[in-house]
């Protein structure tokens, strides 16, 4: 939070305002457009009409400046693995990340005696929701999404404990 | 009446206050982490080279100034041919008026080598020896330049 987090003692009124807050984050997850392999195309069907992820108000940005949420969607090999992070830390807070597919989760079909790839996205970045899959169909990218959403509402702003 | 335009206020008094308000409530809600990743130039997730600021060549001016005096030529075409049949004649030899008038200045722009991306430097070097020693380094410049 901002120049408010830990100013103001607590209040019965916060806990309204930390659900509106909260609300108001998890209903306009911007999503960066970011895709490294097979991922990106079913990212691509969840973006567009059929699955369309803008009815959860998503909606895909070309840069990190003006995302909430890193969909890493494909395999990030370790030349990789330094752009991954830099674009994370260039969005602004708060931000999330989903890691999509078997590759992002833990390396996925190169987990073993691969000399290039990244087992796993959590390795350079915190990540909030795991989608499995191989690749993850939308409604599962979906599924991602509601649960990161749910995972939102949880957060405390003002609220103390 | 004056009192007509009352609405008008009041839209922009609104307007005003919901980009104040809106921005005065980000700035207290909304978490500031900067560091030095964070605030470097966006490329693409790779490492910026260089600095940001650069000079763009002063010949990519005449050429945009060009570019916008045609691109202004065209939007007055447009309207103009949608409406040709019922305007007649007269808006015809307007037009034409117009676009001589443009003509002109096109060949006035193309005869001064304005158009031309590498200078006449041949024609600077005649005068070269009647100027003061400041304007022959500019020349040289040029040369570098080109």
């Amino acid at each position: 939070m901002g120049i408010l987090e830990d100013r103001l003692p607590d209040n019965i009124l916060f806990t309204t305002v930390d659900k509106f807050l909260n609300w108001s984050k998890k209903n306009s997850l911007w999503y960066m457009l970011f895709a490294t392999a097979c991922c990106g195309i079913e990212l691509m069907q969840t973006g567009a009409s059929r699955y369309d992820l803008d009815r959860f108000g998503s909606v895909f940005r070309a840069t990190p400046r003006q995302s909430d949420l890193m969909i890493v969607a494909g395999t990030i090999t370790h030349k990789m693995a330094d752009r991954v992070k830099r674009l994370y830390d260039q969005m602004p807070s708060p931000k999330y990340v989903i890691a999509m597919g078997s590759c992002a989760n833990t390396g996925g079909p190169f987990y073993k005696d691969s000399y290039s790839v990244l087992k796993g996205v959590d390795k350079i970045i915190p990540v909030d929701v795991y989608v499995p899959g191989c690749p993850p169909k939308p409604e599962a990218l979906i599924e991602g999404i509601i649960k990161l959403q749910q995972k939102i509402m949880q957060e405390k702003n003002l609220v103390k404990k | 009446m004056m009192i007509d335009f009352a609405s008008v206020f009041v839209f922009l008094i609104v307007g005003i206050l919901f980009v104040a308000v809106s921005l005065l409530l980000a700035r207290l809600i909304r978490p500031a982490e900067p560091n030095v990743v964070k605030m470097s130039n966006y490329e693409c997730g790779e490492e910026p080279i260089g600095f940001s600021w650069i000079n763009f060549n002063v010949r990519f001016y005449i050429i945009a100034l060009i570019f916008v005096i045609f691109d202004v030529e065209v939007l007055f075409l447009f309207p103009w041919a949608v409406v040709f049949k019922a305007t007649g004649w007269v808006a015809f030899w307007d037009v034409l008026i117009f676009i001589v008038i443009l003509l002109v200045g096109f060949a006035y722009v193309w005869d001064m080598g304005d158009l031309n991306w590498i200078k006449d430097i041949d024609n600077l070097k005649e005068t070269e020896e009647n100027n003061s020693p400041d304007e022959r380094i500019s020349t040289n410049m040029l040369k570098r330049i080109n």
